[in-house]
């Protein structure tokens, strides 16, 4: 890890004359040395479409939090899951498609399901800006520079619905509402097809031994049954 | 103003199951059929390979399903409190488009038990009068389960279900059903071939003294032609079967068999895009005259004249349009009085998992019906005098796929996240059996579907609302057999054994249970307390059939679509043989 937040990175290369709509690869701001510089058109795919820097630097700290780098997989962040999540938002899911938003709106039961008037692009904005200022004020610093034991305990209290968020519209059970949405995403973003943007080189496939896309298992079933099937998984890329 | 097209004999709300034999029955029989279906048309091209094996698209972002956008439906737990709208699809996913939820649906098809008919009569005889809870509806089905054995047996045929008969003509079969009721003939086509799990379930099972026997499914088990001469391939075990569209043509679907066959007769045409908003009535309102869609292409209004209205728009959608065109008397749950809206039933479903360090399951090869059941605890085959609730679940193993965003499990006190998450990830996600526990669901006073008095749809009409809990009942009946599962689950020697979560009161919207929503529009043999006859019929508007499980007096331990086939193919013939010959209420109240 080399201790230098991505933000600072981009800060910089603002402050050089670089403008910041130049995209500099996530991998690059963690680790300079391994990633050699590309060439804009190729950083592209690795940019964001939705989250501005700070939010940037919380995503990548929050996924990485849940995905962290170890012998099994590299990090979230590795994995595209940031990238993932960031397309998710930017497209038309974020945007709260197929939801029914109109009111008029009440916080409703637990049992009622979602009831914000924020489409989730809106609800991430909001829960991360409010996250924020909970960490600044209680731990004087930003999620993502914040000790790993810490970190740890701002996830779980935002998964028990235990973190008081300040700046937050009405709305009974919204801090729990952001950390499932934010969970189910990364783990959207660990298992989907890798044309999502997450789920790099089909790590998240390899971790549980899922063959992907090829699926003719009529004969399989008997042949494999109650033995391993080890195949290289292939995504829909593969077969296009 | 609406443009007015020219007259049909008959027009039907909703292409999906019930609609597409409606369809091909109707047109077969001479008379001009039009079939209009809210959704986009589907081709073998939507479900081809390596696009349909996508999970995010169609099983996490339910892309063939109701968009809620336009229409939904607003629920409550209790009539006390505010209805909020269904802002995001959960508890259940109503289909869209030509085919309906056949599309995207599992194929687990059963009958029902011939005491499902009669289930008030049988629990009064059996238990007493004073066994039914308070505010249960407990009614008597208008129809006895001979009387729609043949259409069963139509429908079973029609779509090829892969299965093993348990009772023909009285004689008990070998590696069958026990339990159930006599059928004329065996399946048509022999069952899956089982997973690991489906083998370790049968073991236990029956070492326990239990009746396993394979699901019948709606996967071929071998290349098929059905009655209609068409072809059905067989079934891959791809695992993307539940909430995608099948690309080997192996699932039976409406798009793929009734509805093709009804198109190959001239009289029949189908719309697509059409989504209906109101059926039309006469100005007396004892006849209906037709229905007025709007096209979701155009925006533009249509009105479409017809002498034989038949709703087929999923229970959901029957109840709604009936609702808003004032087919019956909407249902008061404080007088007990009108029929529409009443009955609403769901089912009282659990998962429990188990976890065996030495064996390797390869959840990723399944259908969408693969696995193994038993009905000792279903309906009234068990004696429910000591446990003291009404009804009963299909227990079964399940290898249904093992796509890895939704289908993948973790023995209790895993951590949710980090490096231990991602361990036991990766030891368990192989090492995983599934069973499940279908639980039934009695009709209950304050269980009902009505309109809205807030929010609207896309078309400016009231949404439905819903108001719906679990019971004492229903948590007694969860209680017990998810007991009983856990038990099995147990007896099979797993590493670990999932937590044991039995359903409790409230009811969420929130979490998928089962896309099987049953009445709103029951069937009965009394005009004041159902809004159909036996025969489907509205009791009000007589040229106004209803289709569906809206039609079910209370939901069983099944999948309800093989007694939804049946019940349109018994209305379908209805029609046919008594209707036409003398339009008109087919009893007379
Ligand atoms: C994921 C999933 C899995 C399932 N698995 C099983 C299973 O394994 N076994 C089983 O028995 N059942 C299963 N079901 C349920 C099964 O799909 C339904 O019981 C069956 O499709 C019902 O047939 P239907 O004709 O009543 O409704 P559908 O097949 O849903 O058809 C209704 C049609 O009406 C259309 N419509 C609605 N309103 C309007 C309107 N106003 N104007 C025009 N058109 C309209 C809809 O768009 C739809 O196409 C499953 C359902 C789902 C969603
Ligand atoms: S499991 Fe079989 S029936 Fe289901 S989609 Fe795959 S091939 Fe088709």
């Amino acid at each position: 890890m080399v201790d230098i937040a991505r933000r600072d990175v981009l800060t910089m290369a603002g402050a050089v004359g670089v403008g910041a709509a130049i995209p500099v690869s996530p991998a690059l701001a963690e680790a300079p040395g391994k990633d050699p510089p590309q060439a804009p058109a190729a950083n592209a795919a690795r940019s964001y479409q939705f989250f501005n820097l700070d939010e940037a630097a919380f995503i990548e700290a929050f996924v990485d939090h849940l995905i962290p780098a170890d012998d099994l997989t590299p990090s979230g962040t590795e994995l595209g899951i940031s990238i993932y999540i960031d397309r998710q938002l930017a497209g038309a899911w974020g945007k709260g498609a197929r939801m029914y938003q109109l009111g008029p709106w009440a916080a409703g039961t637990p049992q009622q399901g979602y009831q914000l008037p924020l489409a989730p692009a809106d609800l991430y904005r909001c829960a991360i800006r409010a996250v924020e200022a909970h960490c600044a004020s209680a731990h004087g610093g930003s999620f993502d520079r914040l000790q790993p034991a810490l970190r740890q305990q701002v996830v779980q209290a935002l998964s028990e619905g235990r973190l008081p968020l300040q700046e937050i519209p009405a709305g009974a059970s919204f801090d729990k509402t952001f950390f499932d949405m934010a969970y189910a995403n990364v783990m959207e973003g660990l298992f989907a097809d890798p044309i999502y943007g997450g789920n790099k080189d089909k790590r998240g496939w390899k971790l549980v031994g899922f063959p992907g896309v090829m699926a003719a298992h009529a004969e399989n079933i008997e042949r494999f049954r109650g033995k391993p099937y080890p195949v290289e998984p292939l995504g829909i890329a593969d077969l296009s | 103003m609406a443009t007015k097209l020219k007259e049909a004999d008959v027009v039907i709300v909703g292409m999906g199951w019930t609609g597409g034999i409606m369809a091909k029955e109707l047109s077969d029989a001479g008379l001009t059929v039009v079939g209009l279906e809210r959704g986009p048309p589907r081709s073998d091209a939507d479900f081809s390979v390596p696009m349909i094996r996508d999970e995010l698209r169609y099983a996490v972002r339910n892309e063939l399903f109701m968009d809620v956008s336009r229409d939904t439906l607003t629920f409550r737990n209790t009539p006390g409190q505010q209805a909020l709208p269904m802002r995001r699809l959960g508890s259940f996913l109503p289909g869209e488009g030509v085919g309906g939820a056949g599309v995207h649906w599992n194929g687990q098809t059963y009958r029902f038990s011939p005491h499902d008919h009669a289930l008030r009569s049988r629990v009064e005889e059996r238990y007493g009068k004073s066994f039914i809870p308070q505010d249960m509806q407990l009614a008597d089905w208008p129809m006895s389960y001979a009387e729609l054995e043949p259409h069963y047996d139509k429908f079973e045929y029609m779509a090829g279900i892969s299965g093993k008969a348990g009772n023909i003509a009285g004689k008990i079969q070998e590696g069958g059903n026990p339990f159930e009721g006599p059928r004329a003939r065996e399946y048509p086509n022999p069952p899956l071939k089982p997973s690991l799990a489906s083998e370790m379930f049968t073991e236990t099972t029956r070492k326990l003294g239990y009746h396993p026997f394979p699901r019948p499914a709606a996967n071929m088990s071998r290349p098929y032609t059905n009655p209609d001469g068409i072809q059905l391939g067989e079934c891959q075990y791809c695992g993307f079967c539940e909430n995608f569209g099948c690309e080997a043509n192996a699932k039976a679907s409406p798009h793929i068999t009734v509805i093709p066959a009804a198109l190959r007769n001239k009289n029949f045409s189908m719309k697509p895009y059409a989504w209906v908003t109101r059926v039309n009535r006469t100005a007396d309102g004892k006849r209906a005259t037709g229905v007025t869609y709007t096209s979701v292409l155009t925006g533009e209004e249509f009105e479409q004249p017809a002498s034989l209205v038949i709703l087929c728009a999923y229970g959901f959608g029957n109840v709604h349009l009936m609702l808003l065109s004032g087919i019956g008397k909407p249902y008061d749950p404080v007088s007990e009085t009108g029929t529409v809206g009443k009955g609403y039933c769901y089912q009282v479903a659990t998962v429990v998992q188990s976890f065996f360090e030495d064996r390797i399951f390869n959840p990723f090869m399944g259908t969408g019906s693969l696995g193994v059941v038993i009905d000792d605890f279903n309906g009234d085959n068990f004696d429910h005098g000591p446990v003291g609730y009404i009804g009963g679940a299909s227990i079964y193993s399940a290898s249904l796929g093992g796509r890895p965003i939704n289908q993948r499990g973790v023995p209790p006190g895993t951590p949710r996240w980090g490096s231990e998450w991602k361990k036991a990830t990766a030891r368990w996600y192989n090492r995983t059996l599934q069973m499940s526990v279908q639980g039934s669901n009695m009709a209950s006073r304050y269980n009902y579907l009505d309109l809205d008095p807030t929010y609207r749809n896309a078309f400016g009409l009231p949404l439905m609302r819903m108001t719906y809990n679990f019971t004492d009942n229903d948590e007694k009946l969860s209680a017990h057999l998810t007991t009983v599962a856990h038990d099995i689950a147990r007896a099979m020697g797993p590493t670990h054994l999932g937590a044991k979560a039995p359903r409790r009161a409230p009811y969420s919207i929130v979490p998928y249970q089962s896309t099987h929503n049953t009445g709103g529009a029951i069937a009965g043999h009394d005009p004041s307390k159902s809004a159909l006859n036996r025969y489907l019929q509205s009791w009000d508007v007589s040229n106004v059939f209803v289709m569906g499980a809206s039609a079910f007096p209370h939901n069983s331990g099944y999948n309800p679509t093989g007694a939804v086939g049946a019940l349109t193919y018994w209305a379908a013939d209805a029609i046919r043989t008594k209707y036409l010959k003398d339009p008109g209420p087919l009893l007379r109240t």
